[in-house]
């Protein structure tokens, strides 16, 4: 039959293997467990959202407070529709708050900088699910920039 | 004229071999796992394989896992300084080891380490009449034999590429901090907000059972398969190794643009 020392490694290598796994899911990863918190969602349209793409993040003050979870066009006049879900802690978010495609660096990857705006004493106005951002700005991109800086330039002389 | 056909039949008859060592593949695989209504008799016998499969494979898969991870970190390193961007360094060994290395690295020399032994084993109990023996006895040999084993191998691969990884990611971050001075915080911040454990840990997962049952099914059928001669034995453990590490590569290249892909 078996050793009792065949189990006893059998064991420790199934242990070993299991505290692998999780420590590339809490470690690595950084993943939270009990699952996804709650969260709610605000639509935003800009002109160009450059490379946003889904999951970058959003950012208020430099804190990520949400994720993009959805980019569409929207077909009646042809702007990116901008879905993302806000983490359900931030409920306090004004409605004259702006948001901004923001670049981390000069080339590196773009995420949502949320600004908020002044609340309104007399009407107590906060952005609540499926409520539409308007104050927008889009992604700066460069090769536009670029444009701009060279035509600007022979304008002057 | 002759020859021409003697071509074509070689040729036909190759088809059909492969078709029928298909086939046999099949049968035994369904064999194997089909209920034997004796299931706690089964335990001792799936524990002894797990320990040949594999705990006798974690030196060297952790010990590979450690190497590999330290030259990514390094070639990295010398790469992404040009740039600027070295604190991306555990970024870049998470997500390489995770997503490719880690699987298929260690499914290659799972291949190399078990799935050449499984089959000389089993080879050898042919080539010995062990197999028609136990048919002698009325036990059937695919439920003694191949299923412990069969299963052994599906458990360890995927436990064997997670601590592949993660030996990887520790070896990573040894060359990286402790040697090229990246800072530690930052590597493994960039690490977490970057890896995304459904994205890519559990697709690794799904690479590394994949590459499980193909590697012990391949090596078990050659094995099985095997003309019990000692140059039959021999030809169905290099067979093993070639087909597996074949189909391994083969498949995670499938694999890889079904998930990552789009």
């Amino acid at each position: 039959m078996i050793s009792r020392k065949i189990e006893v490694l059998v064991g420790s290598f199934l242990l070993l293997g299991f505290a692998a796994i999780l420590m590339l899911m809490l470690k690595v990863a950084d993943s939270q467990l009990g699952g996804s918190e709650d969260s709610y969602r605000l639509y935003a349209k800009f002109d160009n959202i450059g490379g946003l793409k889904v999951r970058s993040a959003i950012k208020v003050g430099g804190v990520v407070v949400g994720r993009v979870a959805d980019i569409s066009l929207d077909n009646s006049d042809f702007s990116p529709l901008v879905a993302m879900d806000i983490s359900a802690k931030f409920n306090q978010f004004p409605s004259t708050s702006s948001v901004a495609i923001l670049t981390s660096g000069l080339l590196g990857e773009q995420f949502i900088g949320l600004t908020p705006g002044f609340v309104d004493e007399d009407e107590d106005t906060v952005l609540m699910a499926d409520d539409h951002i308007e104050d927008t700005r889009s992604a700066m991109v460069l090769e536009d920039l670029i444009g701009q800086f060279l035509y600007g330039n022979s304008d002057e002389e | 004229m002759l020859t021409n056909t003697n071509t074509i039949t070689s040729l036909g008859r190759q088809g059909l071999d492969f078709l029928a060592g298909a086939g046999r593949a099949g049968l035994m695989l369904l064999g194997a796992l089909k209920p034997s209504g004796r299931g706690r008799k089964m335990v001792p016998l799936l524990i002894k394989q797990l320990y040949v499969v594999g705990v006798q494979s974690l030196t060297i898969i952790m010990v590979s896992g450690l190497f590999i991870g330290m030259v990514i970190s390094l070639q990295g390193y010398t790469i992404l300084v040009d740039y600027g961007a070295e604190q991306s360094l555990g970024q870049m060994v998470a997500l390489s080891l995770l997503r490719e290395l880690g699987p298929v690295v260690s499914a290659l020399l799972f291949a190399g380490r078990a799935g050449s032994a499984l089959t000389a084993e089993i080879g050898l109990m042919k080539a010995t009449e062990q197999i028609s023996s136990l048919e002698m006895m009325a036990i059937d040999p695919l439920h003694q034999i191949v299923a412990p084993r069969f299963w052994a191998g599906i458990i360890s691969l995927p436990l064997l590429g997670a601590i592949f990884s993660a030996v990887g990611i520790l070896g990573g971050h040894l060359v990286g901090v402790d040697w090229l001075g990246v800072d530690t915080g930052a590597f493994w911040s960039i690490m977490q907000s970057s890896v995304e454990w459904k994205e890519d840990i559990l697709n690794g997962g799904i690479k590394s059972l994949v590459f499980a049952i193909v590697v012990t099914w391949i090596a078990l059928h050659k094995g099985y398969d095997a003309v019990p001669t000692s140059e039959g034995i021999s030809k169905a453990t290099t067979a093993t190794v070639v087909q597996s590490s074949l189909a391994i590569l083969g498949l995670d290249f499938v694999m890889t643009a079904l998930m990552f892909g789009s």
